[in-house]
């Protein structure tokens, strides 16, 4: 079953084409690795599929519905971490996850237990009481994680979850990705370390806008040749002529 | 959801380490502060004195216009020239000048010259200067008259002395005026103001897009914007209305209720309109700045400060777009005149208008999507 469905997908600032015209699809329960340059247009890609963004052209259908007409049924179905922490900072742990779990609407009982469980997953239970602004960034980015399936989603998508984070953390959040897929949450990933690439089921490689490239990262080594998706990464990205000037 | 949100909304609003003190402080200030120096009766006038006369006449004259408290002598000349200097250096605001022969012209001819200048720079202070000066002169020729012509004629000197009868403000007290509408102004900036900034910090922060990417409903979310600012604002007027009963010593005339049942519709209104400012700006810095533009203009054409009805013709017109005109109507007709729900139903539906209008614009401009 496909839960993403891209079909020339484009979106265009003035005269700018931040999307150019791109096509895919993603199956329930796959993570699916969106990688690229700075400014390749993946941000970009991923807001017009949340419903946060609408497409210049072309169509997309998320968990079974139309990103553009019916974006709010979109949204009751994914989650989100957007690459900027985008928490409550004044906050503490526990009423951020109330907070989202009520807006979804889960039962006020539910809530209480969910936010125990997440926690005890996290490994931060003692830090349920702490604001949020006085957490290390490590665990700002695996609590955002967790906001953003606490409702259970059928997609999570996950803008450069691990930008900025060391190795260790960065292992830990993956952790967290593998048990999330094992929920049957579908994981729509973008990021640019190629060794995160590795652990995704499949990748697509954006290159200015398009997508370039699109297999399992197996498939993609034998097709380009490539010890690693990281030369894979250089082969495509040194094509780019955006962000260079 | 509402619910979550709006203890969101608190819970922030709580531990915030500026914004309720804010709250408490701003509206004692202003209450305390302004009415004692926004205040339009003019004091110390510096005056000039040309006495070519120098008779027990004109040194009287003098010391009435000194008795009366609003002048104050801070020159005396010989000549008109000298005195013009010191209006030019800025040491005196009005001549009075008494021509020689004043005793024995009034004596001899009833009838005396004076004559006065005023610097109208200022020209609120030369206007009231001069009018303050003329009515000692008037008073000092009615004792005069009196004087000479004696108790034998008294009967037969028709004389007429208007004795005004100020209603709902009898003594003409600045601040009874002045408290409800600077009320107004205080609600204004702290109802307006506040939700602007609160949403366009959210965006600035970046929280807004967590937001809008859960399927809360517009409307849902705008009223968890609305409704904290609700609550502040009736904390800010019954503030107000503390510091006007045991400061100023104003009651209200009318009903408290009516007074808050306006007031729930105004800071609808404004609060709505700061909504609509913080859906178009995008950085805290021009939400402020749009704000700054708005409510200025809002109090300058509410007749806040100048009546209304002084206003040249097209800012008439464009005061009725002031929602801060019809509150301070309310708010000066309640506590001065006591008026009723029933005759404020034109302001009523006023408010009622700008609350729904605003609203709807705040709630259709704000974009869940770009």
């Amino acid at each position: 079953m496909k839960v993403i469905e891209a079909e020339n997908l484009t979106k265009k600032f003035g005269q700018f084409v931040a999307v150019d015209n791109i096509s895919f699809q993603v199956e329930k329960g796959e993570i699916f690795g969106f990688l690229g340059a700075n400014g390749a247009g993946k941000t970009t890609a991923m807001r017009m599929l949340c419903g946060l963004s609408k497409p210049t052209s072309g169509q997309g259908k998320v968990a079974g519905f139309d990103i553009e007409q019916q974006p709010e049924k979109v949204k009751a179905n994914i989650g989100y971490m957007s690459q900027k922490f985008a928490l409550y900072e004044d906050l503490r742990v526990w009423e951020n996850l109330r907070l989202y779990g009520g807006i979804y609407g889960i039962p006020s009982r539910e809530i209480n237990e969910k936010i125990h469980a997440a926690l005890a997953q996290l490994g931060i239970e003692n830090e349920k009481d702490t604001m949020v602004k006085s957490l290390p960034l490590g665990w700002k980015q695996k609590l955002a994680f967790s906001t953003a399936i606490f409702h259970d989603p059928k997609i999570v998508f996950l803008d450069e979850p691990t930008g900025g984070v060391d190795p260790l953390a960065r292992r830990q959040f993956w952790e967290l990705i593998y048990e999330a897929a094992d929920r049957g949450i579908t994981v729509f990933v973008t990021t640019h370390y190629m060794d995160e690439a590795e652990y995704c089921n499949r990748v697509s490689v954006m290159v200015d806008g398009k997508i370039e490239a699109l297999d399992s990262p197996k498939n993609l080594k034998k097709q380009f040749d490539a010890k690693n998706m990281d030369q894979i990464f250089h082969q495509l990205a040194r094509k780019a002529t955006r962000g260079n000037n | 959801m509402l619910g979550y949100l709006l203890e969101k909304e608190f819970k922030q609003f709580r531990r915030n380490p500026f914004l309720p003190r804010l709250v408490i402080i701003f509206p004692m200030m202003v209450l305390l502060v302004f009415p004692l120096v926004a205040n339009f009766e003019v004091k110390n006038i510096d005056l000039s004195v040309i006495d070519h006369d120098k008779s027990s006449y004109s040194r009287n004259l003098i010391q009435k216009v000194i008795a009366s408290g609003y002048f104050n002598i801070t020159d005396v000349s010989e000549t008109y020239s000298d005195a013009i200097e010191k209006i030019e250096s800025d040491r005196s605001d009005v001549i009075l000048e008494i021509p020689s022969n004043f005793e024995r012209d009034l004596v001899r001819a009833s009838r005396g010259d004076l004559m006065i200048s005023a610097n109208a720079v200022n020209g609120n202070k030369g206007g009231l200067g001069t009018a303050y000066l003329m009515n000692i002169i008037s008073d000092f020729n009615g004792n005069i008259r009196a004087e000479l012509t004696g108790n034998a004629n008294k009967l037969q000197v028709p004389f007429l002395e208007i004795i005004p009868l100020y209603r709902y403000n009898p003594s003409l007290l600045y601040e009874v005026y002045m408290v409800p509408a600077l009320m107004v102004m205080v609600m204004a900036m702290i109802c307006g103001f506040l939700p602007a900034l609160n949403i366009v910090s959210e965006k600035e922060n970046g929280t807004i897009e967590q937001m809008n990417v859960t399927p809360v409903q517009k409307f849902t979310f705008i009223l968890a914007k609305l409704i904290p600012y609700w609550v502040i604002g009736y904390l800010v007027l019954t503030i107000c209305i503390g510091v006007a009963y045991f400061v100023w010593d104003i009651i209200p005339a009318g009903f408290l209720g009516t007074l808050y049942l306006f007031v729930t519709i105004f800071i609808l209104a404004i609060s709505g309109f700061g909504l609509v400012i913080s859906n178009y700006a995008i950085t805290v810095q021009q939400a402020m700045f749009m704000m700054f533009f708005f409510v200025l203009t809002f109090i300058f054409m509410s007749g806040l400060y100048t009546p209304i009805e002084n206003m040249p013709d097209w800012a008439q017109i464009l005061s009725n777009f002031s929602p801060l005109k019809y509150i301070i109507q309310v708010l000066r007709m309640v506590f001065l005149k006591g008026s009723g729900f029933k005759d404020l139903l034109p302001q009523f539906f006023s408010l009622l208008g700008f609350a729904l209008f605003f609203n709807s614009w705040a709630i259709y401009s704000y974009k869940k999507s770009s």
